[in-house]
């Protein structure tokens, strides 16, 4: 049946009217993109170049070096990098592992309130953190982390969407392949890490996607809650750069420092583009 | 701030204790459920439910962070709605027009989009699709430089720099600073970064429909494509629109610092960009008047709730 054209394995000519709104689209989309490709390379003398030109035609790394160079108060960028890393990291490896473990018990255990839990995470999911930024603070004041490593990675670990999505996947596992482990004298332990995890992996690379794109880019926890420069993040480093530089010389310092937040985004979303696809496949909610 | 933390820290030994009974409530079958649950639960308690409750409680109170909070009953909310002329005039208005633009707007073009791009094959489906969620990665905040200076309001800025050569324009556009714009701008800048993972979502939904029911619906006298998309397509991926439609919503109701990143100034000129927001922070931040913030939370929260509450309606109505 030719009419059925979805999902087509390769070029027909009626798909010209699709490429011919797709393709300014993504001119649109990804301008902006290709703009900070360029301007992070220019040199000083194109930067200021009347009319502007968008591309540029002698590449250079200036622009990073003065990055590299510019310190707030004499402390290093290192600091604010390795902060950043371990930061990251570490909301990366607990939202992921928690998540799983509370998909699990969410998916495939019986207990009392295990509704109430899915629905109060399922409302949890229209949550937007800005909205209550005060009481948060009063929160992470309260339990003694201001100012320390852990006032940015406690708030971020759990992820309503992400529970959400992995246990979607879990759902998909088949009960009896948990039932006849457990004949075989498997624990809950057993069963997660050798039988649970490696099924849901698709799930997992998602949750961690998600999980570094809303630490990397933070920049609320270092401006509210921590104020010792030494804990700061690099994100927020950046943005206070960027805060800086308003005008035309600053845009190539600017560039290159949106450049170095937006490329391991980008890198770790190509690497694990198609387990992510895999997972939405399975996000509805019911 | 001593006795406020000697009240707070009471309020959290209660919240702790009932949280152990719950949770020796809820393991009375098994050990691991407990330790599996622990972690995330704990943390979405203390870092979300918490935080939510105290808003709601707060914003009962006159709270101005040093001094003990004051009952004050439903006073924060009768101000904001008769007293705050900002709120009323610019604010919530704006919020609106903002979040129904961009929030079904870009929801809808989310669709069309995943819905063409399943019409291709999959080399430049995939490349599409790349370029099209990228700006959603690095949401707001890292590329409003770059906006900054695509909408600076001299001559140096590429808009107006564009606009003087084409003779559209005699002299440059203070395009941030000006009132007439700034709204505009916001919204477009939102709409750009909105592609993000309910988009994904449809576009696997999309690839992931049954064929056969395409084949069975033309057999039955199905006639074009729109009627596919009205009859098979939309029901099929009924759960990804919904999920899809949460996360639109939530995305557009985090947006709202971008008016203020690009004039540079909270309120925002003449409070045109000026978002919920926005004023929650000038509120809770710049002036400390903490149950009046929390008041404006709260209001916030009603407001997505009521949008996700509309979105799942006409969604599931759709496949009666």
């Amino acid at each position: 049946m030719e009419y059925i054209n979805f999902n087509p394995k390769k070029f027909h000519k009626s798909q010209i009217k699709f490429y011919i709104i797709l393709i300014p689209v993504c001119i649109f989309m990804g301008l902006p993109i290709l703009y900070i490709f360029a301007t992070a390379f220019k040199p000083m003398d194109e930067l200021f170049q009347f009319p502007p030109r968008f591309f540029v035609s002698n590449p250079t790394w200036d622009n990073f070096r003065d990055l590299f160079r510019a310190t707030s108060s004499g402390q290093s960028i290192v600091v604010f990098l390795l902060n950043s890393i371990i930061v990251t990291l570490a909301v990366v490896f607990f939202s992921v592992v928690f998540g799983a473990m509370a998909a699990y018990i969410l998916s495939k255990k019986q207990f009392k309130g295990k509704n109430l839990l899915f629905q109060i995470n399922q409302t949890a999911l229209m949550f937007v953190a800005t909205a209550v930024t005060i009481p948060r603070f009063l929160v992470i004041s309260n339990i003694g982390i201001v100012n320390t490593l852990w006032a940015h990675i406690l708030p971020l670990i759990a992820i309503p969407v992400g529970l959400f999505l992995i246990k979607q996947f879990v759902d998909n596992v088949p009960n009896e392949l948990i039932e006849a482990a457990k004949v075989d004298g498997a624990n809950d332990f057993y069963i997660f890490t050798k039988i649970i995890i490696p099924l849901i992996k698709p799930a997992l690379s998602t949750v961690a996607i998600l999980s570094f794109q809303q630490v990397w880019g933070n920049v609320e926890t270092s401006s509210l809650f921590v104020n010792v420069e030494s804990k700061q993040t690099f994100a927020f480093y950046m943005n206070t750069l960027l805060g800086q530089s308003n005008t035309v010389a600053g845009a190539g310092i600017g560039a290159a420092a949106s450049l170095m937040m937006f490329l391991p985004n980008l890198i770790i979303f190509i690497i694990l583009q198609s387990q992510v696809m895999d997972t939405m496949a399975h996000s509805g909610i019911k | 701030m001593k006795d406020l933390r000697f009240h707070l820290k009471q309020f959290y030994n209660k919240i702790t204790s009932y949280f152990d009974k719950a949770i020796n409530w809820l393991g009375s079958g098994s050990k691991t459920t407990v330790i599996f649950l622990a972690p995330y639960v704990l943390l979405f308690s203390v870092f979300i439910l918490v935080p939510t409750l105290l808003a709601m409680l707060l914003s009962l109170t006159y709270f101005n962070g040093i001094q003990r909070p004051e009952f004050i009953g439903l006073d924060n909310y009768i101000y904001l709605l008769t007293q705050d002329d900002a709120f009323m005039r610019d604010i919530l208005p704006n919020t609106i027009l903002f979040s129904v633009i961009v929030g079904p707007g870009g929801y809808i073009l989310s669709f069309l989009l995943a819905w063409m791009l399943s019409q291709i094959p999959k080399l430049p489906r995939t490349i599409m699709a790349l370029i099209i969620y990228s700006p959603s990665m690095t949401a707001g905040i890292a590329m409003s430089v770059m906006w900054k200076v695509i909408f600076a309001g001299d001559e140096s800025g590429y808009l107006n720099g564009l606009l003087l050569r084409m003779n559209i324009i005699s002299e440059p556009i203070q395009w941030v600073q000006s009132p007439d714009y700034l709204m505009l701008i916001i919204i477009i800048v939102s709409i750009w970064s909105s592609m993000g993972v309910g988009f994904l979502a449809i576009l696997a939904g999309l690839l992931n429909v049954n064929r056969e029911l395409y084949e069975a619906a033309y057999i039955d006298g199905m006639k074009n494509r729109f009627q596919e998309i009205v009859y098979i397509t939309v029901p099929s991926i009924k759960k990804q629109m919904l999920f899809g439609a949460v996360m639109s919503i939530v995305g557009t109701f985090s947006a709202g610092a971008i008016g203020v990143q690009l004039s540079g100034a909270n309120p925002t000129p003449q409070n045109s960009a000026q978002l919920i927001l926005n004023h929650i922070e000038d509120y809770g931040i710049l002036r400390s008047e903490l149950g009046m913030a929390s008041a404006l939370s709260v209001i916030l929260m009603l407001i997505i709730m009521l949008f996700s509450k509309v979105f799942s309606k006409v969604l599931s109505s759709k496949d009666e």
